[in-house]
């Protein structure tokens, strides 16, 4: 298995990063400030081939390796994290479908998410099931060649932008939410379905995190991805593999941020010299590269490890998610005291990446369930884990 | 229909130029991109094959094998094969030998239109076109800001101090376009990967039929040496003056100057 990265990532990076620079860094800060969706930038995207590269090329994708979709992820998010999340839940949206539908559900809506033409969420999460993904209360009830859906989901990402979903649901409310949840395709334009109100975030603001709800929306059993029971275990797949996405999320915002401190301390004098000649802002420095550095590295052995099938793939995807949330969020606020008053205030990105960096210690996972799941991976082969878990 | 798009990779824009001892520029370890000025004729060529007026875009580069890289870049944007021409006898070229070398290469590819950028990043010297225009005995199409070809003729419109001109002529031509032809579209990922795939030859000199002798050792220019661009003088403002008093200011400026 090799994670270094290849002359083809380092074109790609050139080709994303180029882009990110011209088109997308542009953009950032007024899609902060007004927390619009960037429409323009998702088309951008789209044209660009970057929503397609989690898809096969038999379903009109790019068929990228991981460490490529990282890099692509992360070259995107160390100019804005909320444009980043298109491609990162295009892919956590899509990989139900990729990983437990059948190819007539793949060839129906795989191409239409890797041209980018349709967007897709990921609705798992509940008000009152957040971590505790088993408390998951929202009923599939079967009728005919019918599921009928009923009940609510909260903090779904592009929840009110998608145009179809992925929705977890009890189809057997008596074995609960580990035995009895299934999985669903849900078409956004389904009677009764209806995205009713968006969250105030305090960062990622152009990204709309809804608050969806389920009024006898009616599916076709044809639309259920795997056997009734399976949801579960589709949604942890799923999380196992995409964590990483939010692992190279946060390396890509503090990488941005590094810059943008590298670029402001060479640049800015203060006691007759540039502020990037003082010893205490080059330790500074050097503790958020190498800490950075790091974390990338840990995301591509992971991602390698997602190519292999690795067996404890998620001892992998949960480290590296854990460490580069962690980075992310230590780094930007380095970068903020580097810029010192001028880092407090919305002329300069870094206070936007520190406000964007603490969502990566929170979603997909937070930092607390990354911990659990890789001790219980530790606990599990040295052969004394709790049966079950 | 065919186009032909002649482009140069030159080192970066901004990138610390340095000369070897014989005063030819270093290109070793500068990051090399393509022209900027020749991805607008990259960008008008691929419109015009966009818009169904030509059926093939090639890209015709000469220049040390690792020019095959601003070639793959150029069939990443769009087009269907590229041809570089390499050759040690070409090290130090000079315009009249790179329009000979474009010259015979074009005449062997025998396009409708050989396109190129208005001026090169590095050199500037803005002869070769003209000059592979004068070699082939064909029609120079120059600054166009937008090329149109049909009906036998390409067209160009070029500014004017009034407006702008049509100029016409019977294909085929040699032209060059300039900025205002449109922003260069940027390579999408699978027009990256899909250029891996795309055919890409190499011709020696040999290869056109010209011996190092016809190319008088590659240059009929010496470059004798070289110097850093002076300083231009630090701009004079007026300002913060009441208008009448600007005025007579300025008024004296331009007359020192003999401009009124």
């Amino acid at each position: 298995m090799t994670y270094l990265p290849t002359a083809d990532h380092d074109e790609l990076r050139a080709m994303v990063r180029e882009l990110a620079e011209e088109r997308i860094a542009p953009r950032a800060a007024e899609i902060d400030e007004k927390a619009e969706f960037p429409d323009d930038l998702k088309e951008l995207l789209a044209q660009q081939d970057l929503l397609g590269t989690c898809f096969a090329e038999r379903h009109g994708g790019t068929g990228l390796d991981t460490i490529a979709q990282c890099i692509v992820v992360e070259e995107i998010a160390r100019a804005d994290a909320t444009t980043s999340l298109i491609p990162i839940v295009q892919k956590l949206g899509a990989l139900p479908i990729i990983q437990a539908g059948t190819d007539e559900q793949k060839d129906r809506y795989l191409p239409r998410l890797a041209s980018g033409e349709w967007l897709i969420a990921f609705a798992l999460t509940e008000a009152a099931a957040g971590s505790d993904v088993a408390a998951n209360r929202m009923r599939a009830t079967r009728d005919g060649d019918d599921y009928v859906l009923n009940g609510s989901k909260r903090f779904i990402t592009h929840g009110s932008v998608a145009n179809i979903l992925t929705v977890f649901a009890l189809t057997d409310p008596e074995a609960g939410g580990r035995k009895g949840m299934s999985a669903f395709i849900v078409e956004a334009d389904t009677p009764g379905f209806a995205a009713p109100r968006v969250e105030h975030k305090m960062g990622i603001r152009g990204s709309p995190t809804a608050e969806l709800t389920f009024d006898d929306v009616h599916v076709a059993v044809a639309n259920r991805l795997g056997a009734e029971g399976d949801g579960f275990k589709i949604a942890m797949a799923t999380l196992d593999r995409s964590r990483l996405s939010i692992a190279a999320q946060a390396v890509g915002i503090a990488q941005g941020a590094i810059d943008a401190s590298v670029s402001y301390a060479a640049d800015r004098q203060q006691f007759g010299q540039r502020v990037a000649d003082f010893q205490g802002i080059q330790w500074m420095l050097a503790d958020m590269a190498s800490q950075t550095e790091a974390a990338r590295q840990l995301t591509y052995a992971a991602a390698a490890r997602v190519d292999a099938e690795a067996r404890d793939l998620p001892y992998w995807t949960s480290s590296a998610k854990l460490v580069a949330g962690d980075t992310a969020m230590r780094v930007t606020t380095d970068a903020v005291q580097v810029l010192g008053g001028y880092g407090y205030i919305t002329e300069y990105p870094v206070e936007r990446m520190m406000r964007d960096a603490k969502i990566t210690q929170l979603y997909e996972g937070t930092q607390q369930i990354q911990r659990l799941i890789i001790a219980r991976q530790l606990l599990q082969r040295a052969g004394i884990a709790k049966r079950g878990s | 229909m065919k186009i032909v798009v002649c482009i140069k990779q030159v080192p970066a824009t901004g990138a610390d130029k340095r000369y070897t001892d014989d005063l030819r520029l270093d290109r070793s370890n500068v990051e090399a991109i393509i022209n900027p000025l020749d991805e607008y004729a990259i960008e008008q060529a691929l419109r015009l094959l966009d818009d169904g007026s030509v059926e093939g875009v090639t890209y015709l580069s000469m220049g040390p094998e690792q020019a095959s890289e601003a070639l793959r870049r150029a069939l990443a944007m769009g087009g269907d094969g590229a041809v570089l021409i390499t050759d040690p006898a070409l090290a130090g070229a000079d315009e009249w030998a790179t329009a000979k070398v474009l010259a015979a290469a074009l005449d062997k590819l025998a396009p409708d239109v050989a396109l190129m950028g208005m001026a090169s990043d590095d050199a500037r010297g803005s002869l070769v076109p003209g000059a592979v225009a004068a070699m082939r005995d064909l029609p120079l199409l120059s600054y166009g800001a937008e090329l149109t070809v049909g009906d036998g003729a390409a067209r160009a419109r070029r500014l004017s101090a009034a407006g702008f001109d049509w100029i016409t002529a019977p294909l085929p031509v040699v032209a060059t376009v300039t900025d205002q032809v449109g922003e260069p579209r940027y390579a999408s990922l699978k027009g990256i990967m899909a250029a891996k795939r795309k055919p890409m030859e190499t011709w020696s000199l040999a290869d056109l039929d010209l011996s190092p002798d016809e190319l008088s050792g590659g240059a009929l220019t010496t470059v004798t040496g070289t110097r850093q661009s002076e300083e231009k003088a630090p701009t004079e403002r007026i300002e913060n003056l009441p208008p009448a008093e600007a005025a007579v200011k300025i008024a004296d400026w331009l007359a020192a100057r003999k401009l009124i």
